[in-house]
């Protein structure tokens, strides 16, 4: 006991001194780094890509539907290109991770433009239905398929209130590295989980960002001083069908009651 | 006494025979050989005689922990065998997993046993794969469903 408590004594006061030195170097030689640093916290995984992804993160994104422009699909194409999804010219069975749904109110005639893909659930009703445990959350709260044990069964297409799922119906060659799929198994949006792995961002945001329009944010909800929580704690986020209590990872700005 | 030596005589050209018969079935398919990293500053990270029996091994064990907890950063994965071991040939040409030249179907082949890794996996590095038209193609089909686009009530 001792021992443990003396060990876990030098560990912490070894990291003060670490990261007393770190901040003390980086004002020193770059003050605007630090700024840079701070506006960025919980914005990218910090996680050594070692160690096991846990519950202290919950990766989300924020779609403020406001600036999402109607007829741009960049983050369709940039989801595509990251994923390597190619059409055989059928849309009715083509995979879709991600799609463009334009929302027009009867009323006013007013339409919304947003993009839709899966909605990372912490009850996820595709984890709850899969027979095998190929469809989980993962700790961080992505929700993933594991196409190693997946058998094809589409139960959780049926229990996905999103319709965020496709089934791979046809042969696939050239997969990307990044983004393995194939015939018979089910797929959905990982949130680019590679990319998140390694410290980036997911596709689609950095294309959203890329067109400037800035519609999407990917973060740290656990994080309270991500801008992801941060805008959620100053204008609010809506759940698509907040009645099944999913507590989905993706949230909306922008929609109408 | 001489029936008894007529045996041998037989056994011993039915032996003959054999070692004739399984020396030319090697010669038609020679024991595959293992490519070596593409880099040549890139060292091998088990031996070869390791890796031929145990590479199931180390990938399958990554593989669910890779998945399932993130952990990204061993060395055995699938991505890095393709990324170092398959390389183009001579003539600058890189075989798929179809073919008897990549580097995992030689053995596989040899040995009859399926390889299921690659109905997901990519087969070839990703340098040596060009996406361009697959991308535009459905680039084209998703802007003709959104230019027939159907409004959803709200």
């Amino acid at each position: 006991m001792t021992d443990s408590t003396n060990k876990s004594a030098v560990d912490s006061s070894r990291r003060d001194f670490l990261s007393k030195a770190a901040v003390a170097g980086t004002i020193t030689i770059a003050p605007g780094v630090l700024l840079h640093q701070t506006a960025q916290a919980g914005s990218v995984s910090t996680r050594p890509n070692d160690e096991p992804v846990s519950n202290k993160n919950r990766w989300g994104m924020l779609i403020d539907t406001s600036k999402c422009a109607n007829g741009c699909t960049s983050c369709v194409d940039a989801c595509n290109e990251e994923n390597g999804l190619v059409g055989n010219g059928r849309p009715e069975t083509d995979s879709q991770y991600i799609r463009k749904v334009t929302l027009k109110d009867k009323a006013t005639g007013h339409e919304t433009s947003l993009p839709l893909m899966c909605q990372h659930c912490e009850t996820a009703p595709c984890a709850d239905v899969c027979p095998t445990g190929a469809s989980f959350v993962r700790a961080d709260g992505i929700a993933l398929v594991d196409k190693h044990i997946c058998i094809g069964c589409r139960y959780c297409m049926m229990a996905c209130p999103y319709k965020a799922r496709s089934f791979v119906h046809e042969a696939v060659e050239n997969q990307k590295l990044t983004a393995p799929r194939g015939k018979g198994t089910v797929e959905s949006c990982t949130m680019c989980v590679t990319r998140v792995d390694n410290g980036g961002i997911p596709a689609c945001v950095e294309a959203c960002s890329a067109e400037n329009h800035n519609a999407m944010i990917f973060g740290d909800l656990n994080d309270p001083n991500s801008e992801i929580s941060i805008s959620l704690k100053e204008r609010g986020g809506k759940q698509l069908r907040p009645d099944l209590a999913l507590n989905t990872g993706v949230r909306y700005q922008g929609l109408n009651e | 006494m001489t029936r008894f030596l007529r045996q041998v005589a037989v056994l011993v050209y039915a032996l003959f025979g054999l070692t004739l018969l399984s020396t030319s079935a090697l010669a038609d398919s020679p024991f595959p050989t293992i490519n070596e990293p593409a880099d040549e500053n890139v060292k091998c990270i088990h031996p070869e005689d390791e890796m031929r029996r145990n590479h199931m091994n180390y990938i399958l064990h990554e593989r669910d922990e890779t998945m399932h907890e993130g952990i990204r950063n061993e060395p055995e994965s699938l991505a890095n065998c393709i990324d170092c071991h398959v390389k183009p040939d001579d003539k600058g040409e890189i075989a798929s997993i179809e073919s008897k030249q990549h580097f995992c179907s030689g053995c596989h082949q040899y040995a009859s046993v399926q390889i299921d890794c690659f109905q997901c996996h990519a087969d070839r590095p990703q340098k040596y794969i060009n996406r361009d038209k697959q991308t535009s193609s459905l680039r084209h089909n998703l802007q003709q469903t959104l230019a027939n686009k159907t409004g959803v009530d709200q």
